[in-house]
């Protein structure tokens, strides 16, 4: 075969239809920055899963959040994109008003940072993301072992994406795995899933990484066999990171967990496990899991599965705008609703 | 002098007589400024430009300048985007109880400095203290007043299909410096706000040839929120050049890790010019001699089409809509 450029592979494809499904919040926001979708032939399906770590959890949650905030009068450190996600009857950016003290941090060790530096307050982070994010929770929760600070607190809801691939299967031809959190994983998770019959393949976020991955897909499809490849090679490897691994093993263990819009995911969260366990904010404050209940014109569900696009959505655009957001996947950046809401031309 | 302000100094009595002959009248010295009520200056013949700002910039001090800075460059930016050259000011402090007065006094020298080469006349002030916690160190607010040049007319509403739309240097630096002023978030950067006084430029611009359309310095908001101001104000769309557009490369790092956009963020000393494509490229030469203008670029054209949008040509040669201007910056979580 001659040497083509990813692009030209891309614009020239004339095969059979395919669905590709990217699950990763950052490759929604790429794709649509670089007007990817632009160059499909019209035949390939581009579509946005389950990969915003905010968007997947449960609206239950923020409800969770909100009595620690307000009842607990805890100190609440999150990430930004959590602020505004709505819970049953207010979100985290509105309980200020009520009183609740809700700081928004970079990083989970500002978190346990401050918690040392005010030791007259109990201070709890929001601790939600996939493997990429899980490591340097497990690092805040080690570092307040280390230095005795007593008042630091994570509430758990991470999660990991294998088991999401296997009940996702049949979604869509082939995965874009999500480049970051395969820096953690390594690519042995991929071989897996191919002897499960599961494609895929490893995509960077330049532009030129995301159309050579595509292209990737496009020349592998028709084949017929399942595959998997590492197009991001600059920076996954395939043991991925040991000492993240490691980290995340010593500090916590995996959970069945529910993600919004699929239900539960067996083995598929973690929480803190037993000799980290002081520091569970649903222990330390006695709250039990709360399934709270999403507005019930929310669609989120059925467009974190692929199944809907967010045009599809009767309130998209109209009801829920990403200044009043009725659902997690138009308010957080890296939700697909607020994706196709500010880009799609 | 004391060490700090305290409310005796916004009293009016003896301590605000020393405050302001051993502090304001150092560095604001000129005929205009009297102990009378009101400065009486000479009208300027022709039409005159005004405009007012208010800055609470928070920290007071950053990299590349301070409050005091900064509140003489946004007004007279704002009187030189009218084609107004800037004559006088005024300026309003409001203290808080405590503040240090060598910190004043190092904030009053930059507005001085920044003054004198503006080429205006600081003709009144005012100062008040307030107690402690009630304001946030030192909150300045100054009025100018400009003449404007014979035969300009520059408004939002001027752009045309087939403009040139051209940033006088890169963008997002104020924003982007502040931001880490306020919270490292654990990097470490080499970035300094871009603030400039832009007489200077818009002079050079305007001496080269009046057929220009509109003039905006981006403030808040950053150039992106111009561009979609004017889209709207004018009726016209934008298609602007993903790869034309300036950003330092250690702002372009930042916002990589935060998440943010460049042309969202802050500047305090760059101007959007929309001008007929036949003037772009003599004013690009003009602006890459001047002291505030070196990296001045072409970033876009002004279409009849897609009104009201700003579309940008990516980096691949595709097309993708740059999100509309609006909530708060938060940073990206993975």
């Amino acid at each position: 075969m001659e040497n083509k450029t990813a692009a030209e592979i891309v614009r020239s494809y004339s095969g059979a239809p395919l669905r590709i499904m990217e699950v990763c919040g950052t490759h929604t926001h790429a794709i649509f920055q670089y007007g990817i979708r632009k160059l499909l032939p019209p035949q390939i399906n581009l579509i946005s899963g389950p990969g915003c770590p905010v968007c997947v959890t449960e609206t239950g949650f923020i409800d969770e959040a909100l009595i620690l905030a307000l009842e607990k009068h805890a100190v609440i450190c999150t990430f930004g994109d959590l602020v505004r996600v709505p819970g049953t009857k207010m979100n985290l950016a509105g309980s200020r008003a009520q009183g609740a003290e809700v700081r928004i941090v970079y990083s989970p060790l500002d978190a346990c940072d401050y918690a040392a530096e005010h030791p007259d307050k109990e201070v709890v982070f929001l601790s939600v993301g996939f493997e990429t994010t899980t490591p340097a929770s497990c690092m805040a929760v080690r570092r307040a072992k280390e230095q005795g600070v007593k008042n630091f607190s994570l509430l758990t809801a991470n999660k990991t994406m294998d088991n999401a691939y296997r009940v996702l299967k049949g979604s869509a031809d082939a995965f874009l795995y999500p480049g970051h959190v395969s820096t953690i994983t390594g690519t042995g998770i991929y071989d897996q899933l191919k002897d499960e019959g599961i494609s895929g393949v490893v995509c960077g976020f330049t532009p030129d990484e995301i159309l050579t991955a595509l292209a990737v897909v496009l020349v592998k499809c028709p084949e017929g066999k399942p595959f998997a490849v590492n197009a991001y090679p600059r920076v996954v490897t395939a043991e991925g990171s040991p000492i993240a691994r490691r980290m995340i093993a010593e500090i916590m263990e995996p959970c069945d967990d529910v993600w919004r819009g699929i239900g539960v995911i067996p083995g598929s969260g973690l929480q803190l496990n037993e000799a980290y366990r002081e520091f569970d904010a649903r222990v330390r404050f006695g709250i039990p899991k709360t399934p709270g209940r999403p507005n019930p014109a929310c669609h989120c569900g059925e467009v974190l599965m692929g199944k809907i696009r967010p045009k599809d959505c009767p309130v998209f655009g109209k009801v829920c705008t990403p200044d009043h957001p009725i659902g997690a996947c138009m308010v957080s950046s890296e939700g697909t609703c607020s994706a196709y809401y500010k880009y799609e031309l | 002098m004391e060490e700090y302000i305290t409310l005796a100094h916004g009293a009016g009595g003896r301590q605000t007589s020393e405050l302001i002959s051993g502090l304001f009248k150092k560095y604001f010295d000129n005929p205009y400024l009297t102990a009378d009520d009101a400065a009486v200056l000479p009208a300027p013949a022709g039409k005159i430009a005004m405009t007012t700002d208010g800055f609470i910039v928070s920290p007071s001090d950053f990299p590349g300048g301070n409050i005091g800075k900064l509140s003489i460059c946004g007004t007279v930016n704002d009187l030189s985007c009218m084609g107004a050259k800037p004559l006088y000011l005024t300026c309003s402090f409001v203290i808080e109880e405590g503040f240090p007065i060598a910190k004043l006094d190092k904030i009053a020298e930059a507005m001085a400095k920044t003054a004198a080469e503006a080429g205006v006349c600081m003709v009144a002030g005012d100062t008040k203290v307030a107690g402690k916690g009630q304001v946030d160190g030192v909150f300045i607010t100054t009025t100018g007043v400009g003449q404007v040049l014979d035969g300009v007319s520059l408004s939002g509403a001027s752009a045309r299909p087939g403009d040139a739309v051209i940033v006088t240097g890169d963008v997002g630096r104020h924003g982007c410096a502040i931001l880490l002023s306020r919270d490292s978030y654990g990097i470490e950067a080499d970035v300094k706000s871009d603030c400039a006084p832009l007489w200077g430029t818009v002079k050079s611009m305007l001496d080269t040839t009046a057929d220009i359309h509109v003039l905006r310095d981006a403030t808040r908001g950053g150039v992106g929120t111009v561009l979609y101001e004017i889209a709207e104000q004018s009726g016209v769309g934008i298609r602007l050049e993903q790869t034309a557009v300036p950003v330092d490369p250690a702002v372009a790092g930042v916002c990589g890790m935060l998440g943010l956009e460049p042309l969202y963020l802050a500047c305090e000393g760059r101007l959007v010019v929309f001008t007929p494509e036949k003037n772009a490229e003599k004013l690009l030469e003009v602006l890459k001699r001047g002291k505030y203008s070196a990296g001045a670029a072409r970033i876009g054209t002004v279409t009849e089409e897609m009104a009201g949008r700003v579309v940008v040509r990516t980096s691949i040669g595709a097309e993708t809509l740059l999100p509309p201007p609006g909530g708060e910056l938060l940073p990206r979580i993975c």
